[in-house]
């Protein structure tokens, strides 16, 4: 069974034009992942851990490495060499991406954002509608909310509309990217409820938390980026156990 | 994946003007933008090439005077390209250059294959005919000669693009812009053409109608599945609408990628600059 993600020797770094300066954001990340697993990013801010996961998502154009996929449709791709078309693909149909910030359409009701994540994917309207009930009362949002449009939502209600919009897909893979940041406590244990469920229907997710707590028994495993040096050289090292350890998570196993 | 773009357009050139021998090659260093300093030739667009696929919206974003428009109107037919190809699967199966059929082949084309909307309704429309004489112009010209057919047609368009049926006999100059725009759209989708094409449709709207635009054409691409091109300077449109996104200046394509990934990664000065500025 190959890995569904591997990523070998990932650097990205930034040239910022009019300041004539090229940024380092990560460098020679290696990371595997299998399928059902869930790993944890931890570091400081600025350690480059969202742009691990958006070099993934292919929203940063990955510099150097590998980033091997297990897709259904293609078999095992490099997400970094992959054409726009079938990247395109892959995020209708595969890989999830959750932000703390909503993207949405203007005027376009929280029951509307849901039911179009479906129709993208070629289902009927029909089908669309029966997803967007089940993932909107899944995830626990006021059927008040159904019809109103997410601009006047709180930052927990639109987050776990974020969630419902991606999930809905049912993607094998799922980028959660800090998806707690802001959250309170009671809106944070919600989320949790809803990654858990996920978790166990078999859904590989990948999350930068904040806060250790809320990783704590959730996580297989934790990959920690390291501060070294300076802020502008920053490499990542596996070490589940050290990580597990560093941050009072529970090995599995 | 193996499916076939609906659209190709290779190396496609627009200049106004003969050239001389100092702008021959009508390369950066020569040129003053993408003017030649000698004889005024203006370079429009420079050896443009891209690909859009059936059901996505192309978004191509620019500065004015970076070539935008001039692509479409090439592509509308509105222009005669200096130079270059174009391919469209609905006609002959994607084998034949368009830019080199004869003038009533074009036509056809344009009336069975294409929809376009211009950022100025006075291009697009008829202001003194009424809306439903306007969709109804466009149907004859696909070949439709039934009355009532036409107007049934038209009432379904116009009610698509929510202009209140009892205005549909007024002309589109007693019209707001946000109506004059919606009565142009439905105008272009009136003979189901396969590829939209969309000039700054947005541009100049209040708020609020730019939303209903904007809601409506998304609505229509994923109703109806065509594929378009969408020109806006406004980035805010195209990250609400493009799937891809070209981005040009001074008559050339600088950088190209997924929507996404030109606002959050721009690799071009130019392109870092347009970001930068979103508000």
């Amino acid at each position: 069974m190959p890995h569904l993600l591997e990523i070998q020797g990932l650097s990205k770094s930034f040239t910022i034009h009019h300041l004539g300066k090229h940024m380092q954001a990560v460098r020679d990340i290696q990371l595997s992942l299998n399928e059902g697993e869930f790993i944890g990013i931890v570091g400081k801010s600025g350690s480059g851990k969202s742009t691990i996961l958006k070099s993934i998502y292919r929203t940063y154009f990955p510099e150097e490495g590998a980033i091997k996929y297990h897709s259904e449709k293609f078999g095992t791709v490099d997400l970094a060499q992959l054409s726009e078309r079938e990247v395109h693909y892959l995020r209708k149909h595969e890989i999830g991406y959750v932000s703390q910030f909503l993207n949405a359409m203007p005027r376009t009701t929280a029951r509307e954002l849901v039911e179009q994540s479906v129709i993208e994917m070629g289902k009927s309207k029909e089908e669309a509608q029966q997803a967007a009930i089940e993932a909107l009362s899944h995830f626990e949002l006021d059927s008040e909310l159904w019809d109103s449009y997410p601009t006047t939502f709180s930052g927990g209600q639109k987050l776990r509309l974020n969630i419902a919009c991606a999930i809905v897909k049912k993607p094998r893979l799922l980028l959660l990217d800090e998806p707690t940041a802001s959250l309170d406590d009671a809106s944070k244990w919600k989320v949790r409820e809803v990654i858990e469920r996920l978790k166990a229907d078999g859904t590989t997710l990948i999350g930068i938390f904040h806060d250790l707590e809320f990783m704590d028994g959730l996580c297989d495993k934790v990959y920690d980026l390291l501060q070294q040096k300076s802020p502008n050289s920053i490499s990542g090292g596996m070490n589940d156990r050290d990580a597990f350890n560093s941050v009072g998570v529970q090995s599995p196993g | 994946m193996q499916d076939k773009p609906i659209l190709q357009v290779k190396n496609l050139v627009k200049q106004y003007g003969s050239g001389c021998s100092v702008c021959a090659d009508a390369n950066d260093e020569v040129l003053e933008k993408n003017i030649c300093p000698h004889c005024r030739t203006v370079y429009a667009c420079r050896s443009i090439s891209f690909d859009v696929y059936p059901g996505e919206i192309l978004g191509i974003v620019g500065e004015s005077g970076s070539g935008k428009s001039t692509l479409m109107k090439c592509l509308y037919f509105d222009e005669t390209v200096t130079s270059g190809e174009g391919y469209m699967t609905p006609y002959e199966a994607g084998m034949a250059n368009v830019f080199e059929q004869s003038s009533q082949q074009q036509r056809l084309i344009r009336n069975t294959i294409l929809g376009m909307v211009y950022q100025n309704p006075v291009l697009g429309l008829k202001m003194d005919f009424s809306s439903v004489g306007n969709i109804a112009e466009k149907l004859i010209a696909a070949g439709d000669r039934n009355v009532q057919r036409m107007e049934t047609r038209s009432k379904v368009l116009l009610e698509h693009v929510h202009i209140p049926l009892t205005r549909m006999k007024d002309e589109p100059k007693k019209f707001s812009g946000g109506m004059q725009q919606r009565v142009q759209i439905a105008k272009a989708l009136s003979n189901n053409p396969p590829i939209l094409l969309l000039d700054e449709v947005t541009t100049g709207l209040d708020l609020s109608v730019q939303a209903s635009v904007l809601d409506l054409i998304k609505t229509i691409q994923r109703e109806l599945g065509i594929s378009m091109i969408v020109v806006s300077h406004d980035l805010a449109v195209i990250r609400m609408l493009a799937d891809r996104t070209i981005v040009m200046l001074n008559g050339k394509i600088i950088e190209q990628g997924l929507t996404d990934q030109i606002l959050e990664d721009p690799q071009h000065a130019y392109t870092q600059q347009l970001v930068y500025s979103l508000i």
